[in-house]
């Protein structure tokens, strides 16, 4: 019986670029600028780094394929430098890869950094761009929004939602997100908004309007991690560990079974349960401190609450309406503004948000710090409702 | 004895106002303003030739045993393809098998009518042959044309059982005469003088083909119940039955003020409007005109009455939706230089041995059925999709083009390029199984929910503009519409 990664490795050192339109910086400038923090952070030497795990997720509008972007931008020393690409849960496939290579001893310090470069393409919005050969012949040009969109629809349906509740609740996520990030200086969208800005914006894909939408921006965040034991060879104390790290990939039954109702995300659920029992969490409502969700659209974010179990199914309109997410709620969600105001770089945003995790842990959070946080659960969805992959880390004080 | 066994129609839905061309265009031409009366059909963007042929074929077949059909020919001057045969991705879409005789008739406007005497004359083999006509005739801005004409489809199987015409006789008159003509450089028409057209050549060309019919068919003139000859001239038709001697009652309409003249399409649209109206016995006399004139004389039998198509002539004249967007109309026609965004500038290469591969699903709309567990699904893969199951090969072919279905989820999406946004898309979950994440056409605003009942149309996907290609598949439609 696999004993999971539960406190086997440590996060020696964090970085992350401002987030936002970096219409000045090359992917190689974002890595540079959350690789150096992230060494001045872990006080190490870059020769002292063994391995590397590099994701991006959009190549055609990016950094190019493979190891050598991230190898060449940092002169790294001709290490192995494997590349991931797994939609939005791109950053967290790196640091697991990069978790796993500590953890297995492999190696004794590794880095994972996500970067993306979203900016260059010449519109708002993520690249339009091929879904495969064979896909492209009958899928819908559906963009991002229109996916998620229809999850407001499946959920409407399913739990007789009024269009109207969906919509204010819908509107309470932005405008929360948006009020803790404009207390984050990395934030791409340091503003707060209205709930009736939030209600009266355009529809970009009914009834997801612009406001309901998370940022598109160019960043990078980086870890470099290693195990407790070294750690503490290198001098470093209140240490913070991995607790789970857990992937779940559709396998074609929502999109192609008559079961699923389009109310939910199937992968969620499935990797939510086995982060828990990889992490020893009974009692998610009462042990989890803070998340940090996939926000791509305020809907997502709302059904991601059942789906993590920290509403009851049904029952998120209402706790979202109630402020259990906010700053000061039961469980605050997205302290550092998420994607709503960071922005979607793909292969950064699951190491941007285990950086603010860091960064509460150690009381580093300024303005938005929260007290006495304990453990941390970090979500990224990619793809759609109907087919995506769901990758969850949970985040939390080595004890 | 063989005859006409069967028919089908189709119209789109969209009528545009013809005051909204007037109003456009008569700064321009005048005369354009008396032309203003009523509505003309046009395709939406996603419309063509090969899917109003398709959706003619499909009304047809809903009173014809698909498997009975051993020949098709698709007649029009619009066909999208040069050279790949048109009628073949017909056939596949109607799911008409591996085995049959494919033709595509074209080059004039009497492809429709010609087609239909070479398979009325073919002799009795067993079986069911299937004619389509159809047409999306391009026009000039403000022209006269514009005006007059409209986009549609029909379809006639012809066939020695269960006759609902019989085939009594034909001829045809052949003579270079060029009242318009079209070279192959050109996608739009060049006309002579209407007048000219009227006085030498319809009222010269079909007089002279009838008389010769109906003389060796020992029938006289006035006997005719139903007489079509399709013309975009409103009074030229009532002016050559007046002349052949055929009662003025007889004549069916043209419809230029609710539909529009459809090219190759109308005088088989005409003729399902004609069976429709006629009686046990009576005589339809069907015309076409193009570089002289064909004629062919059938009787309606006792079977006719009990062979009406799911939709026909008078459902698909029924089934519209005014517009006056004479913009989209230009847009829709590719007679304006559209700025699309730079979402609409993504390549759309088409790679042809992956199309071959999946054409399967992409024309026919074939899914598959578990042996193992009876789950249905859409696409058909290597394993089945029921996580109780997962048997390996154990799906076979499930065609689905007739299934309906139900809206699970959906959105409106403005976002995402399309030439008629937003693009409505979502989940669709079929009677008996199966789902599939699929576009959907002619939605009217603030008519989608969560289960409405939905059918699948075999509509274009996306034109490669760069390469001259445009790839179909099916979408959902509103049952209601």
């Amino acid at each position: 019986m696999a004993s999971g990664i539960k406190d086997k490795a440590v996060i020696l050192g964090m970085g992350c670029s401002k987030f936002g339109e970096r219409w000045d910086a090359s992917p190689a400038d974002l890595m540079s600028e959350a690789f150096e923090e992230s060494l001045a952070d872990a006080g190490i030497d870059k020769n002292q780094i063994e391995m590397a795990w590099f994701g991006a997720g959009i190549d055609a509008f990016n950094v190019g394929a493979s190891a050598m972007p991230l190898s060449i931008a940092l002169r790294l020393p001709n290490i192995p430098v494997t590349k991931v690409e797994n939609m939005c849960a791109t950053g967290t496939e790196a640091f697991r890869g990069a978790v796993y290579a500590v953890a297995s001893g492999a190696c004794d310090i590794a880095l994972a950094l996500g970067v993306e470069k979203l900016k260059d393409v010449g519109y708002g919005g993520l690249p339009q761009r091929t879904r495969g050969v064979e896909n492209d012949m009958y899928w819908p040009n559906l963009s991002a929004p229109g996916a998620f969109a229809q999850l407001a629809s499946g959920y409407r349906a399913k739990h007789g939602v009024d269009q109207g509740d969906l919509k204010r609740a819908m509107a309470h996520v932005s405008v929360k997100s948006h009020a803790n990030g404009a207390k984050n200086p990395k934030a791409h969208l340091q503003r707060e908004i209205t709930e009736e800005q939030a209600m009266n914006a355009p529809y970009i894909a009914e009834p997801i309007g612009l406001f309901d939408c998370c940022g598109v921006s160019d960043g990078a965040a980086c870890a470099i991690v290693c195990t407790p034991e070294i750690a503490r060879a290198l001098g470093k104390a209140d240490l913070v560990s991995v607790k789970a790290l857990q992937l779940a990939a559709s396998n074609g039954e929502e999109a192609g079974f008559s079961k699923w109702d389009g109310s939910y995300l199937k992968t969620t659920r499935i990797a939510a349960q086995r982060a828990y029992d990889e992490a020893g969490i009974t009692k998610p409502r009462d042990e989890v401190s803070m998340t940090e969700v996939h926000d791509c659209f305020s809907i997502t974010e709302l059904v991601t609450m059942e789906d993590l179990q920290l509403s009851d199914e049904g029952q998120a309109v209402w706790d979202v309406l109630n402020g259990d997410f906010d700053a000061d709620g039961r469980i605050p969600c997205q302290i550092d503004g998420g994607l709503k105001c960071f922005g979607h770089p793909i292969g950064a945003s699951g190491l941007r948000m285990i950086y603010e995790n860091y960064l509460q842990f150690h009381g580093r959070a300024g303005d938005r710090q929260l007290k006495d946080p304990r453990l941390a659960l970090n979500h990224n969805l990619g793809g759609f409702p109907h087919q995506n992959i769901c990758s969850i880390s949970i985040i939390g004080r080595y004890e | 004895m063989s005859g006409i066994t069967a028919y089908g129609a189709y119209i789109p839905r969209t009528r545009l106002q013809k005051s909204a061309i007037a109003d456009a265009n008569d700064w321009f031409d005048a005369s354009l303003r008396g032309l203003a009366k009523g509505e003309r059909s046009v395709c939406n963007w996603d419309e063509d030739t090969l899917t109003m042929a398709v959706e003619a074929g499909q009304d047809c077949l809903s009173v014809l045993d698909a498997g009975s059909v051993n020949t098709l020919y698709l007649a029009s001057t619009t066909l999208p393809f040069l050279d790949r045969q048109n009628s073949v991705v017909v056939s596949q879409a109607l799911n008409l098998g591996d085995d049959l005789r494919t033709m595509d008739v074209a080059a004039s406007q009497r492809a429709g009518t010609s087609a239909l005497i070479a398979m009325l004359e073919s002799g009795s083999t067993p079986g069911n042959a299937l004619l389509v006509a159809s047409e999306h005739r391009r026009s000039k801005c403000g022209s006269r044309a514009e005006m007059l004409w409209g986009d549609g489809a029909a379809a006639v199987s012809v066939g020695n059982e269960g006759v609902i015409a019989d085939y009594l006789g034909s001829e045809t008159y052949v003579t270079d005469f060029v009242d318009h003509y079209r070279g192959e450089d050109s996608t739009i028409d060049y006309e002579w003088e209407e007048r000219w057209i009227r006085e030498e050549g319809y009222m010269k060309s079909v007089p002279l083909v009838v008389s010769r019919l109906l003389d060796k068919a020992g029938v006289k003139p006035s006997d005719i119940a139903h007489f079509v000859l399709a013309c975009d001239q409103a009074r030229t038709p009532g002016a050559v039955a007046r002349k052949i001697g055929i009662s003025a009652d007889a004549v069916i309409d043209n419809h230029i003020e609710d539909l529009g003249v459809t090219g190759v399409a109308h005088p088989i649209l005409l003729l399902t409007e004609a069976l429709e109206k006629a009686k046990t016995g009576d005589l339809i006399l069907l015309t076409g005109f193009g570089q002289g004139a064909d004629a062919v004389l059938l009787r309606a039998t006792d079977a006719l009455a009990g062979k009406r198509p799911e939709t026909g002539f008078t459902g698909a004249l029924a089934r519209r939706r005014e517009d006056a967007n004479y913009n989209k109309f230009l847009n829709f026609n590719n007679l304006v230089d559209r700025e699309v965004g730079k979402r609409g500038e993504l390549d759309k290469q088409s790679y042809l041995a992956a199309m071959y591969r999946r054409k399967d699903l992409l024309t026919g709309f074939i899914g598959g059925k578990c042996r193992s567990c009876g789950t249905v699904q859409i696409p058909k893969e290597k394993y089945c999709v029921n996580p109780e199951c997962g048997a390996l090969d154990s799906q076979d072919d499930h065609p689905m083009s007739a299934v309906k279905g139900r809206v699970m989820t959906w959105t409106a999406d403005r976002l995402t390029f399309d030439w008629n946004p937003p693009a409505y898309f979502g989940l669709v979950e079929f009677e008996g199984g199966g789902r599939l994440m699929m576009d959907f056409t002619e939605v009217e605003s603030g008519t989608m929910d969560t289960g409405v009942e939905v059918s699948v149309h075999f509509r274009i996907r996306q034109f490669d503009n760069q390469r001259g290609f445009r790839k179909y598949f099916w979408k959902a439609t509103p049952a209601q519409q």
